[in-house]
C-alpha cells in the first residue's frame, strides 16, 4: 500500500502536536502500522522526511521497540504473558497450547494470516493471571481451552470482547488509537474487572474508610534535606544519583 | 486508630461508570483545583513535601522535594511528565486506576503543573494497555471540554496542554531518562546524570517526572489536607498505598491500605494462600525487589520496614508463590526477562544479563556443579552497582536473594539432573484438581 496525502497529512498532524516534531516519531510509526500493517521502507521515509532526520534515525527507534514489527502482522495479534507470574499460574501451558493449536511458532502468523501469536512481558494485569492480551486488550485468567475458544472465534469472525474492554478490533484498528486518533470505543466495558475491586468490597463490607478531612498529622517526618532524602530513598540509584550531584557541584 | 483498608485512589472504582467526568465530577472530583488555585504554587509544593508524599513508582523520593528541585528562574519551559509506563512484574495498580478513574491522574497534573509552574504535560503510557489509553484520551478531552485545561483555567490565569503519548514496548522507558528520551523520539536508552532531568530534562528543560500513583495522590492531599494524608502511615513513609496481591491468593486484587501493613495481614485479607499449599517466597515490590520468605510475613510494609529486611518495598507489587513453584525455574524467568529488556547501552548489563541466563538455564536443568552458584554471584558482583541505571541492578535482585534463601533448591536440580518440581501443580486450575 501507498502512502497516501491523507496520511501523510496525519503523519504531520502528530508530529504538530509537540513542542518538538520529532517527539512526534513513536505514535507516528503506530500509525505506519495501522495503514500498511508493519514498519516498512516506506513508512521510514515519510517520517524522516516529516521530521528532517535520517532514515536510519527512524529504523534505530523502529527497531529498539517490541510493538514495532517489520513482517506482516495477523488481524489479531495475540500474546501471552510469560513473565514468572503468569507463567508459573498456566501461561506456559496456555502459549504451549496455542503453538499446537494453531500450529505456530513464537511471532509467527498463522496461514490464513489472521492471528500473529507471540509470548508477551509482564502487562500489568498480575492480579488477573494467567493473562493474555488480543490486539492489547486484556483477557483476564485463562486457561488453555478458553485461549482456544479465543482463537477459534477470532478465526472464524464472530464478535470477540476483552474480559474488561470493548470488542476486539483489529490490530491495524488498534494501531491507529495509539497513534493518537481515538475510536470512540473509551464507555464499552466495566470501569473495573473484579480483581481491581476486591480491596474496595472488604472495606465497603467492614465500613473501613480512610480518616476524616480533620484527622490530625502522625508522628514523625519524612526527609527534609536531600542528603536525608537520598538516606530513605528506597534504590542505591537515588544514592548514586546524588553523590555523582555532589561530586558536579564541587 | 486508621482502618486496616483506606480507599482513597481505589473508592470510586466500584462507582457507574466511573471514568467519566460526570461520574467523577459528582462525587467532588475538581474540587480540589479550585482549591490549589487559589494557593500560591509555592504552597502548593509546601502542602505536598509537608504531606510526607513519597513518589510511588518505587524509588521513595519525596515528591514535593523532587518538584523544589525545579529552578524557577530558568528562562526555559518546564515540563511536567507522567511515568504511566507500568512494566515491573507484578506490578499492576497504575493500569486499573487510569482505566477506572483517569480524572483523577488528569485533576493530579493539573494541579502539580501549576506547583511547578509548567504549561505542557505528558502522560506516558506504555502502548500495550489500549483500552487504558482509550479512557485516558476520553478523560483528556473531556477536561479540555470543561475548562479544566486549555488557557485561563478556572478564571486563574494559568494556561495547560496535556498530550497523552502511547509507548511502543520497552521496559526500560520506566526508568525516567529512558523514558525521556522515547518521549523524544528516539531509542530509549537511559542518559547519563547530571544533568537531572529538574535541571535538563524534556528538550533540555526543567522537567518533573512523577509516577501515575504519586500524581494521583496530589488531589487528596490539597483537599484534605497534608495533615490528613501524614495521619496515614509510618513515622518515615507516609500515607496511603495500592498493595497489588497476585498469585497464589484466595483472592487476588488491589488493597488500598496506609503504608506499613504486613503480608500476614494482607494475606489473611485475600482469604489466605491457595488451599492446601503453604506461602513459599514473594516479592515485596515487584521482581526487581530481592525475595522474601515466610519469616517475613510480619516486617511493615513501608519503606524502612522492607529495606531492614533486605529488599525494598518497590511498588508494593507482592507476587506470591506457594510451596509447587520452583525458585529456581521463576528466577530463570525473570532474568530471561531482564535480559530481553537490557538496553543494550552499557556493557555490565548487556553482557552480564546474558550470562547470567547461560548459567541459570544450564543449572535449572540440572547441568554443572555447585561451584556454578559462586560464579552466578560473582556475575551478580560484576552486574551491581556498575550498569549505567537501576535495571541490571533489578535483575541480579532475584538471583542473589534466592540463593540466599534457597540454596539448597538450588542443589538438588544438580543431585536430581534437572527439575524436581512439576509445572502443572502451580497453574491457576490445578487447585481445582486437587479439590476434585
Amino acid at each position: 500500500m501507498t502512502l497516501t496525502q491523507e496520511h501523510l497529512g496525519e503523519l504531520r498532524e502528530i508530529a504538530a502536536r509537540y513542542p518538538q516534531a520529532r517527539s512526534g516519531l513513536l505514535p507516528m510509526l503506530h500509525l505506519v502500522q495501522s495503514i500498511e500493517g508493519r514498519v516498512t521502507a516506506e513508512g521510514i521515509e515519510a517520517c524522516a522526511d516529516i521530521l528532517g532526520i535520517t532514515a536510519a534515525d527512524v529504523s534505530g527507534v523502529a527497531t529498539f521497540f517490541t510493538m514495532y514489527k517489520r513482517r506482516p502482522v495477523g488481524d489479531y495479534h495475540v500474546g501471552v504473558c510469560t513473565n514468572t507470574l503468569c507463567a508459573v499460574m498456566g501461561g506456559d501451558a496456555i502459549f504451549q497450547r496455542l503453538k499446537d493449536h494453531l500450529d505456530v511458532g513464537n511471532d509467527e502468523t498463522t496461514e490464513d494470516g489472521k492471528v500473529t501469536l507471540e509470548h508477551v512481558e509482564c502487562n500489568a494485569a498480575c492480579d488477573y493471571a494467567p493473562v493474555m492480551m488480543v490486539n492489547w486488550e486484556f483477557m483476564d485468567n485463562q486457561t488453555p481451552e478458553s485461549a482456544v475458544q479465543v482463537v477459534d472465534d477470532l478465526r472464524s469472525g464472530a464478535e470477540v470482547h476483552s474480559t474488561r474492554g470493548p470488542r476486539i478490533v483489529t490490530w491495524r484498528e488498534a494501531e491507529r488509537v495509539l497513534a493518537g486518533f481515538p475510536d470512540g470505543l473509551a464507555d464499552e466495558g466495566p470501569a473495573a474487572g473484579p480483581a481491581s475491586l476486591v480491596g474496595l468490597g472488604i472495606a465497603r463490607e467492614r465500613g473501613w474508610t480512610a480518616p476524616s478531612s480533620d484527622a490530625g498529622a502522625g508522628s514523625g517526618k519524612t526527609a527534609e534535606t536531600k542528603e536525608e532524602a537520598v538516606e530513605q530513598a528506597d534504590t542505591s540509584r537515588a544514592e548514586t544519583e546524588t553523590k555523582q550531584e555532589e561530586r558536579s557541584d564541587d | 486508630m486508621t482502618d486496616v483498608l483506606t480507599p482513597v485512589l481505589t473508592d470510586n472504582w466500584g462507582d457507574d461508570r466511573a471514568w467519566t467526568i460526570a461520574a467523577y465530577t459528582d462525587r467532588g472530583g475538581y474540587a480540589a483545583l479550585d482549591k490549589a488555585f487559589a494557593m500560591e504554587p509555592d504552597a502548593v509544593i509546601e502542602a505536598v513535601k509537608e504531606s510526607g508524599l513519597r513518589g510511588r513508582g518505587g524509588a521513595g523520593f519525596p515528591t514535593g522535594m523532587k518538584w523544589g528541585f525545579i529552578p524557577q528562574d530558568n528562562p526555559k519551559p518546564k515540563y511536567l511528565v507522567v511515568n504511566a509506563d507500568e512494566s515491573e512484574p507484578g506490578t499492576c495498580k497504575d493500569i486499573p486506576l487510569m482505566m477506572a478513574s483517569p480524572h483523577t491522574l488528569v485533576e493530579g497534573v493539573i494541579i502539580s503543573s501549576y506547583a511547578i509552574r509548567a504549561h505542557q504535560a505528558f502522560i506516558y503510557i506504555r502502548g500495550e494497555v489500549l483500552h487504558v489509553i482509550r479512557r485516558v484520551q476520553r478523560a483528556v478531552e473531556e477536561a479540555y471540554a470543561a475548562g479544566h485545561l486549555g488557557k485561563n483555567i478556572h478564571g486563574s490565569g494559568f494556561d495547560l496542554d496535556v498530550v497523552v503519548h502511547a509507548g511502543a514496548g520497552a521496559y526500560i522507558c520506566g526508568e525516567e531518562t529512558a523514558l525521556l528520551e522515547g518521549l523524544e523520539g528516539r531509542r530509549g536508552q537511559p542518559r547519563l546524570r547530571p544533568p537531572f532531568p529538574a535541571v535538563a530534562g524534556l528538550y533540555a528543560s526543567p522537567t518533573v517526572i512523577n509516577n501515575v500513583e504519586s500524581i494521583s495522590s496530589v488531589p487528596s492531599i490539597i483537599e484534605h489536607g497534608h495533615q490528613w494524608f501524614a495521619s496515614m502511615g509510618t513515622e518515615k513513609s507516609k500515607g496511603y498505598g495500592i498493595f497489588s496481591l497476585s498469585g497464589h491468593v484466595q483472592r487476588p486484587g488491589q488493597y488500598e491500605a496506609p503504608l506499613g501493613i504486613t503480608l500476614r495481614e494482607l494475606i489473611d485479607l485475600a482469604g489466605g494462600v491457595r488451599e492446601g499449599h503453604e506461602l513459599k517466597f514473594w516479592t515485596p515490590g515487584g521482581s526487581s525487589t530481592p525475595l522474601l520468605t515466610t519469616e517475613h510475613l510480619d516486617v511493615p510494609l513501608d519503606f524502612e520496614g522492607v529495606g531492614a529486611a533486605g529488599s525494598m518495598l518497590g511498588t508494593r507489587a507482592l507476587q506470591i508463590f506457594d510451596d509447587t513453584v520452583c525458585v529456581v525455574r521463576a528466577t530463570l524467568r525473570w532474568t530471561e526477562f531482564y535480559k530481553h529488556e537490557s538496553c543494550g547501552k552499557c556493557t555490565p548489563c548487556r553482557e552480564g544479563t546474558w550470562w547470567l541466563v547461560q548459567v541459570l538455564s544450564a543449572l535449572e536443568k540440572g547441568q554443572g556443579s555447585e561451584a556454578d552458584l559462586d560464579l552466578l554471584l560473582d556475575q551478580c558482583d560484576n552486574i551491581l552497582g556498575r550498569s549505567f541505571c537501576a535495571l541490571a541492578d533489578g535483575a541480579v535482585s532475584p538471583i542473589a536473594s534466592s540463593i540466599k534463601y534457597f540454596r539448597d533448591e538450588y542443589v538438588a536440580h544438580l543431585t536430581e539432573g534437572g527439575c524436581p518440581f512439576d509445572p502443572a501443580r502451580s497453574t491457576a486450575w490445578a487447585a481445582e484438581e486437587v479439590t476434585v
